[in-house]
């Protein structure tokens, strides 16, 4: 895997566009994003402030969806090192994007516990009920957006909630025993919203 | 005062409710108000009063051992610290929940949060941690929300802050997020992901955390149960800890049960005190309608597996060699490992017979490959390797020369890298091919040992083709 092209310096920091990025602003510096940053930066003792590129991006992704390569420049202004630094972290995580999800994002456990009780089903169940095509996704490329920008699906290791499987964990909230007619009322309830 | 709980989760009869005690509680919430109501906060009151060493020796004398998983005793590891440090002392809160199976720290956090803060704030004052850390795994967004408001109330009855209770000591807490990475549950890779660099696990020995950690400063870090079991000494006195449980890992232990049984859960018994049959039968239901049970993965899924349908020798009292069945073996640290497989997290994977154990071992090693954190070389390769194989043998592609080959690439994992990851990933493997070989056997062709696999020796034996 890590001989692939894709793993390449300028095919690690490129845009790669998505249909979830109409639900999103752009990413611009804002005077309440700085006053956050610069409460965040004294968490951490005086000259330490390199500890806050993990929570400075984890509001940039909040706030715009996904990482882009401005905000890995602020980032790393912010705290004193190069971007290159930032992209090394970005690309460690994969909990960090650097592709915009949809405005509601699914995240489907797929480790033992929750696949024993038929996450794999589940998973195409929620991309046929959403319209997802399962063949886009793969190692590279972990997120799959449906056409129209609203839903995005995502497999994930071990969301911890295994005596409940299988678990599905939709933007912040986790719904835990989902079964397809669950995921119905959770598109139902998300579509009104 | 009588505890009640929700319908549905009062806990069984066998059942000794200490670290959750207020999980489900009837009329329980996570607001301060309600914790001090419950007389929290007052074991910190104690603490405070105590000496930091006798705090520490309390815990020494208490036995406890860490609950993140490889069961180091909680009160050595303070000592650890160099004693004419001069440099500030961290302390990291390990919540980055995240071995397959393991669930026992998300109800701490989401249910109740102060229990953590106060066990949490007796630590830092033990080990002379003026600052201390949560880090939270990032699957947890809900709980972080709650943590920060918990650590606001505490602010604000200055069980944090400056000169906390008119001690003299000061603590500041903060939670800190990951990003979703399994290896930072490891202490040294959680470390780095705290300085905000690449989460490489770190080497060690010579330099442990204890003495060189946190932005080369003493760090401890250690797990949430094991921090909510310091408070419980403190409530107890070390003397009275030790004798509940298990004589060499004493105190409670949460088992988190899930796959085919009736009543997957979370069970706090006393250590030791019930076995795998008890366990499974009469606190978990049984198997699922017309199933037996095949295979229980004892500690997180990086525990070896074990067979239910074996016999487990063990030394009788009188000296001659006797033999246990699985659902005799007690639930604790020792015999566990006694028998080969550990106890780790406590938390317990069962299968029964509708369960294929090289489709099991199969998601288990796509974790592993998905996890390596890549620093090192056996495995960063050997990782994806393990799972190419086990793809293969469902796909009905591989050879029986393949499972050796699969238990070889295992055993060169094992031993030969930084962080604990290797062994993690190596044993699931190793376990399963010995204890399963012929359903691994039974998944392969002679033939295709015949058949190439690259595209490079496809064109080359072109002709040679089923």
């Amino acid at each position: 895997m890590s001989h692939d092209h894709l793993n390449a310096i300028d095919a690690t920091i490129a845009h790669i566009p998505s249909p979830g990025e109409q639900f999103f602003p752009p990413f611009s510096v804002t005077p309440e994003l700085e006053a956050q940053v610069a409460e965040l930066i004294t968490h951490y003792p005086e000259g330490r402030q390199k500890s806050a590129i993990l929570p400075i991006l984890h509001i940039v992704q909040k706030q715009f969806g996904f990482i882009n390569p401005a905000s890995i420049e602020w980032t790393a202004s912010q705290t004193g090192v190069s971007a290159a630094h930032v992209l090394g972290v970005v690309t460690f995580y994969p909990g960090l994007r650097q592709k915009c999800p949809g405005k509601f994002h699914f995240r489907i456990c797929r480790t033992l516990s929750c696949a024993m009780s038929g996450a794999e089903d589940l998973f195409e169940v929620i991309c046929r009920k959403t319209n997802i095509d399962p063949a886009s996704i793969n190692h590279h490329e972990p997120i799959g957006v449906s056409p129209c920008g609203m839903w995005s699906i995502e497999q994930v290791e071990c969301l911890a909630n295994c005596g409940n499987g299988p678990n599905v964990l939709v933007n912040d909230l986790l719904f835990d025993k989902v079964t397809p007619e669950k995921v119905d009322e959770i598109i139902a309830k998300y579509k009104q919203a | 005062m009588s505890i009640s709980y929700l319908p549905g989760k009062e806990p069984h009869p066998k059942e000794t409710r200490r670290i959750y005690k207020n999980i489900f509680r009837e009329g329980w919430d996570t607001s301060i108000n309600c914790y001090l109501a419950d007389g929290g906060y007052s074991e910190l009151r104690k603490a405070l009063s105590m000496e930091p060493k006798a705090v520490t020796d309390e815990v020494k004398k208490s036995g406890l051992r860490g609950r993140g998983g490889a069961g180091f005793p909680t009160g050595v590891k303070w000592t650890f610290i160099p004693p004419n440090n001069t440099k500030p002392v961290y302390l990291i809160c390990n919540c980055d929940e995240s071995e397959p199976g393991t669930y026992k720290d998300r109800y701490i956090v989401h249910q109740d949060p102060h229990q953590l803060i106060e066990g949490m704030i007796i630590s830092c004052f033990a080990v002379g941690a003026h600052l201390g850390y949560i880090y939270m795994r990032e699957e947890f967004p809900i709980a972080a929300e709650i943590m920060e408001k918990a650590l606001q109330e505490a602010r604000a009855n200055n069980f944090l802050g400056k000169n906390i209770l008119g001690s003299g000591f000061d603590l500041d807490i903060h939670v800190h997020r990951g990003a979703g990475a399994y290896i930072c549950g490891e202490e040294t890779s959680l470390i780095n992901s705290l300085e905000g660099v690449r989460p490489y696990p770190r080497i060690k020995p010579p330099f442990f955390p204890a003495a060189i950690g946190l932005y080369g400063c003493p760090t401890i870090v250690n797990n949430v149960e094991s921090l909510c079991q310091v408070k419980h000494v403190i409530q107890m006195g070390g003397e009275e800890f030790s004798k509940v449980g298990a004589q060499r890992s004493p105190g409670t232990r949460i088992i988190g049960v899930s796959g085919d049984v009736k009543r997957p859960g979370l069970y706090e018994i006393a250590s030791g005190s019930i076995t795998f049959g008890e366990l499974l039968f009469d606190l978990c239901g049984g198997p699922k309608e017309g199933h037996e049970f095949k295979a229980v993965i004892p500690g997180g899924s990086s525990s070896k597996v074990m067979r239910t349908d074996v016999k487990y020798s063990v030394k009788n009292p009188d000296g001659t060699n006797g033999s246990i069945s699985f659902f005799d073996i007690p639930l604790d640290l020792d015999s566990i490992a006694q028998h080969g497989s550990m106890a780790g997290s406590g938390a317990v994977i069962v299968m029964d017979d509708t369960r294929s154990m090289p489709w099991a071992l199969n998601n288990l090693n796509h974790f592993y490959a998905h996890e390596s954190c890549g620093q090192c070389t056996p495995c960063r390769e050997g990782c994806p390797w393990m799972l190419k194989l086990t793809t293969r043998m469902l796909e009905g592609k591989a050879s029986p020369k393949d499972v050796d080959l699969l238990l070889q690439v295992a055993n060169q994992i094992e031993g030969k890298t930084v962080c604990a990851f290797g062994e993690a990933a190596a044993w699931p493997t190793q376990a399963m091919v010995l204890k399963f070989k012929d359903e691994f056997l039974a998944l392969t062709d002679s033939f295709n040992d015949k058949l190439p696999h690259s595209t490079e020796a496809k064109e080359q034996r072109r002709y040679f083709t089923r």
